[in-house]
C-alpha cells in the first residue's frame, strides 16, 4: 500500500492531450505528462518532444486536466484512539477519492501525537496502511495544555514537518512567542488557531442575526481577529514562521494583507468550506454546518475569497474533521465541531473556478504548491524529477453528491445533495494509480 | 609584593563590573593574580595585606565556591571576615537594601563583597557605603571575578588572550558569567562566539556585532576555548527549552561536539555543573577540562581584588585628606 515503495518494472505512463496545470512552473497549457519509475520525467506542452518513452501506457485525457495532486494541509484522523472515526487507511482512501495526494494531519489523537516516538507510529501506521502520502504534524506545545513547548528537534528527526495547536488554543503570548523563538532554530513552521477562548466563551455559531434567531450562543469575528492580530505580532517579534491553521472572517484576511505588507514571516491557511458555505446554512440546526471556526456571514465568504485570489491567504485546507453519529446526533450546541472535506475539497474548489472568482492556476498553487513548500514537502510540482503525485480530472463533469458516495469512514459531510462541476478521475502517488473513478 | 605602581593599572575603589575596564587596567589585575598563585600552592599561604581589616561577605543568593572562595582570600590575605548569609540577616525580616547597607557601613567594614538576585543592586549598595565594593554577581548583569579567573586559567595555558578563539555555550540571556566574559574577552582581543538556542541568546548580542550560532558544529569550528553555561532547571521543561534530553542533544558537550573544536581546545565552566544537561561527565572530567583549575585560580584572583581595591580606596581617602 505503501506509495513510496513501489515495484521498478512498472511501466512508463503518459498522460496525452491533456489541459496541464503547474503553478511551480506557472504553467496552464495542452500537452502531456510523462511518468518513469514513479517520477515525472516531463510535463507540458513540449513533454513529447522527445518522443514517448518505449513501452509506455498511454492515457488519452482529452477534456481533462492534469495537475500536482493536492496537499491537504489539516487533516483530523482518529488514529490512534477514534479509529472508529477515521483510520489513516479510510482517510487516506477519502483523500485519494479526491485528488489529494498528501495529507498532513493533525496531533490530537489519543494519545497526542507530543513525543517523538509518537510521530515514528503514525509514520510507521501510514506506511503500511495509508494509500496516499501521510505526513504528521506534532503537537506545539506538551498535552496542547499551551504552557510549555514540546520537543522541536527531536520531533522534526522523526518526522514531524510543523508543529500546531491543533483544535486547541495557546492563549499565553509569552508561551507562543517562545515557542516562534525556539523553532526558528529548526525553521519549524508554528501553526495556531487564532480563536480566543475566552470571547468565544461558550459559543456555537457565528454570532449575529442568525445566532440570534436560533437561540445560539455566538462566537464574534473578534474571537479571531484579536487573537490573530497579536500572533502577528509576536511573529514579528520572534522571527519564526507563523501560520494560521484555519481563518474565518474578512477582518482577518485584511489582517493578513498587513502582514505581508509588513515583511512579517506570517501565511495563513483558510478552509475549504469557509470558501464555499456560510453561517445560513446552519438552517434548522443541521450538526454537520457546526465547525470550528465557525461559518461566517456570506461578507467574510465574499472576503476570503478575494483574499485567497489575490494572495493575502495562501492555502486552502479541508479542514477535514471526521465525527460520528454518538458526537453529531446531538443537539446543536452539544455536537462536536467538525465536517468530513477531503474528498471533496477539488471538487468544492473548483466552484470558485466556475463563478470565475479564482483562476484553476491559483486554485492549484493554494491547495498543492504553496502548503508543500511551507511544509518543506518535494510535492504541488509537475516539474522533472518530482514525484508523481498527480491528479486526473474533469473540470466539468456534473455531479451531485450523496452519502453513498462518501468514502470517509465518518459521513459528516457539509456537501450532502450539494451539486458539483467537475470530478477526479485518477489519482496517482508516486506513478502507482490508487485511485480510478467511474 | 605589589609596590611597583603600573600608573595605567587598576586604581578603582570597587570591582562593580568588567564594563569600563581599560585593557591595562584587567592586565594589571591579572598579573597580580598571577603572583598570588604560587603562594596558594605554598604550605604557608599566609599573608598580611589586609590584616585588621574587615571583609564582610554579604550574599543574598546561595552560592558555594564564590563565597567561600571570597573567604579564603580574605583569610589568606590576614582580614576578619565575616559572611552574612540572607538566611541569618534581617533582610529576611524585611530590611531594604540599603537600609542593611546602611547597618553595615555603621560598623566600618574595609570592603564587602556583595551578590545579590537584582542586577544593578550591588552599584546601588556601592553608592551607601564608605567601603569598598567588590560585586560577586548581581542577578544577569555581571560577575566581574568569574571573568578574570577564567581569562587567568585561559593566559596560564595559552599564553595570550589575544586572537583566541572563544565559544560561550549555552544559557546566554540569564548568564552573568556570559556577559562579565564577554566583555573582559573582546577587550583582550579574544574572538568571542555565542552558541545557544535562540530562545537563551537576546538578539542584542548580534546587534552588538558578536559572531551568534545555533549550532555547536558552527560555534566550536576552529575553537581554542569552550566555555559551558548552567541551565538553571527551571528553564529546562518546556519554557525556553522543551526538555533535558533536547537540550542535551544539540547543546550539551559531549566528545562528538568537542570534535568539533581545535585538538588542543579546553573546556571550562563556571559551576556548578549540571552533568548531562550541559555536558557530558566523560568530558567534565576529560583530559581537556579546566574546570578544577579554573576553581583554584578563584581565589588567586579574589585574593587580587581584593588587596586592589581596598588599597586603591586607602590611597584615595589619603589623597582627598584636608
Amino acid at each position: 500500500m505503501n506509495p513510496t515503495r513501489r515495484t521498478a518494472d512498472e511501466r512508463p505512463l503518459v498522460l496525452d492531450r491533456a489541459r496541464v496545470v503547474d503553478p511551480s512552473r506557472g504553467l496552464d497549457a495542452l500537452g502531456a505528462v510523462i511518468v518513469t519509475g514513479g517520477v515525472i520525467r516531463a510535463a507540458g506542452p513540449e513533454a513529447l518532444n522527445q518522443g514517448r518513452p518505449d513501452g509506455a501506457e498511454v492515457i488519452d485525457c482529452s477534456g481533462l486536466v492534469v495537475a500536482p495532486g493536492l496537499v491537504d494541509m489539516r487533516v483530523f484522523v482518529g488514529e490512534p484512539g477514534y479509529d472508529h472515526r477515521e483510520t489513516f487507511a479510510s482517510a487516506s482512501r477519502a483523500a485519494a477519492s479526491g485528488g489529494v495526494t498528501t495529507i498532513v494531519t493533525m496531533p490530537d489523537t489519543n494519545p497526542l501525537i507530543d513525543e517523538p516516538a509518537l510521530v515514528d507510529y503514525v509514520l510507521r501506521r501510514a506506511r503500511d496502511t495509508a494509500v496516499v502520502r501521510v505526513h504528521p504534524m506534532a503537537a506545539l506545545t506538551k498535552g496542547q495544555a499551551g504552557a510549555e513547548m514540546t520537543e522541536f528537534g527531536l520531533l522534526k528527526e522523526a518526522g514531524a514537518i510543523g508543529f500546531t495547536s491543533g483544535r486547541s488554543v495557546v492563549t499565553n503570548a509569552m508561551v507562543l512567542r517562545r515557542a516562534l523563538t525556539y523553532a526558528r532554530d529548526f525553521d519549524g513552521l508554528v501553526c495556531h488557531l487564532p480563536l480566543d477562548p475566552d470571547l468565544a466563551g461558550s459559543g456555537v455559531m457565528n454570532e449575529g442575526d442568525t445566532s440570534v434567531r436560533l437561540g445560539l450562543t455566538g462566537i464574534p469575528a473578534e474571537a479571531e481577529s484579536v487573537m490573530l492580530a497579536r500572533d502577528l505580532r509576536l511573529a514579528r517579534l520572534a522571527g519564526g514562521r507563523y501560520h494560521a491553521s484555519a481563518v474565518s472572517t474578512a477582518e482577518a484576511a485584511s489582517l493578513m494583507a498587513w502582514a505581508k505588507d509588513q515583511g512579517i514571516q506570517a501565511t495563513s491557511a483558510v478552509p475549504i468550506t469557509h470558501l464555499t458555505l456560510n453561517e445560513i446554512d446552519v438552517g434548522a440546526y443541521r450538526t454537520f454546518f457546526k465547525m470550528s471556526p465557525p461559518l461566517r456571514r456570506e461578507d467574510d465568504r465574499l472576503a476570503l475569497v478575494k483574499a485567497l485570489a489575490d494572495g493575502a491567504i495562501d492555502v486552502i485546507v479541508s479542514n477535514h474533521d471526521p465525527q460520528d453519529v454518538e458526537t453529531k446526533r446531538q443537539p446543536f450546541a452539544e455536537a462536536a465541531d467538525g465536517a468530513i472535506a477531503v474528498e471533496t475539497l477539488l471538487s468544492a474548489g473548483l466552484r470558485l473556478v466556475h463563478a470565475g472568482d479564482l483562476p484553476l492556476l491559483r486554485l492549484f498553487e493554494a491547495t498543492a504548491t504553496r502548503p508543500a513548500r511551507l511544509v518543506g514537502l518535494d510535492a504541488g510540482t509537475l516539474s522533472p524529477g518530482a514525484p508523481a503525485d498527480i491528479v486526473v480530472f474533469d473540470p466539468e463533469e456534473p455531479w451531485v453528491l450523496s452519502e453513498a458516495d462518501v468514502v470517509s469512514r465518518s459521513k459528516n459531510t457539509p456537501y450532502e445533495g450539494a451539486r458539483f462541476s467537475g470530478r477526479v478521475r485518477r489519482t496517482l502517488v508516486g506513478g502507482r494509480t490508487v485511485y480510478v473513478g467511474s | 609584593m605589589t609596590t611597583t605602581v603600573n600608573p595605567y593599572g587598576f586604581r578603582r575603589p570597587h570591582l562593580l563590573g568588567i564594563e569600563g575596564l581599560s585593557k591595562p587596567e584587567i592586565v594589571d589585575l591579572l598579573d597580580r593574580a598571577e603572583a598570588n598563585v604560587a603562594v596558594s600552592r605554598q604550605a604557608n599561604k599566609k599573608r598580611d595585606g589586609l590584616r585588621g581589616r574587615t571583609q564582610i561577605n554579604l550574599f543574598f543568593e546561595a552560592s558555594t565556591r564564590t563565597q567561600s572562595s571570597f573567604e579564603l582570600a580574605g583569610k589568606r590575605l590576614g582580614a576578619d571576615v565575616m559572611n552574612m548569609s540572607v538566611a541569618s540577616s534581617s533582610v529576611k525580616k524585611g530590611e531594604t537594601l540599603i537600609d542593611t547597607a546602611v547597618t553595615l557601613n555603621a560598623m566600618n567594614p574595609d570592603v564587602i563583597v556583595v551578590r545579590h538576585h537584582a542586577s544593578g543592586a550591588v552599584a546601588l549598595l556601592a553608592q551607601k557605603v564608605d567601603c569598598s565594593v567588590i560585586n560577586a554577581g548581581d542577578g544577569a548583569h555581571e560577575h566581574p571575578t568569574q571573568a578574570l579567573l577564567d581569562a587567568l586559567t585561559i593566559r596560564r595555558h595559552k599564553g595570550r588572550i589575544e586572537r583566541l578563539t572563544v565559544a560561550i555555550c549555552g544559557d546566554i540571556l540569564h548568564s552573568r558569567v556570559a556577559r562579565s566574559n564577554i566583555l573582559l574577552l573582546t577587550a583582550l582581543d579574544a574572538r568571542v562566539r555565542l552558541v545557544g538556542p535562540t530562545t537563551l541568546i537576546p538578539q542584542a548580542f548580534r546587534d552588538m556585532g558578536l559572531e551568534v550560532t545555533t549550532s555547536m558544529k558552527d560555534g566550536l569550528k576552529d575553537a581554542d576555548i569552550v566555555m559551558m553555561l548552567r541551565l538553571q532547571r527551571e528553564r529546562m521543561n518546556g519554557s525556553l527549552v522543551p526538555s533535558v534530553r533536547e537540550y542535551f542533544r544539540y547543546y550539551g558537550l559531549d566528545a562528538e561536539k568537542l570534535a568539533y573544536a581545535r585538538p588542543d581546545a579546553l573546556v571550562m565552566h563556571p559551576g556548578p555543573m549540571n552533568r548531562g544537561v550541559e555536558i557530558d561527565p566523560a568530558v567534565a572530567d576529560g583530559p581537556q577540562s579546566l574546570i578544577r583549575e579554573q576553581v583554584e585560580m578563584g581565589v588567586a584572583v579574589r585574593i587580587a581584588v581584593l588587596e586592589a581595591v581596598t588599597g586603591n580606596r586607602n590611597a584615595s581617602a589619603v589623597e582627598s585628606a584636608p
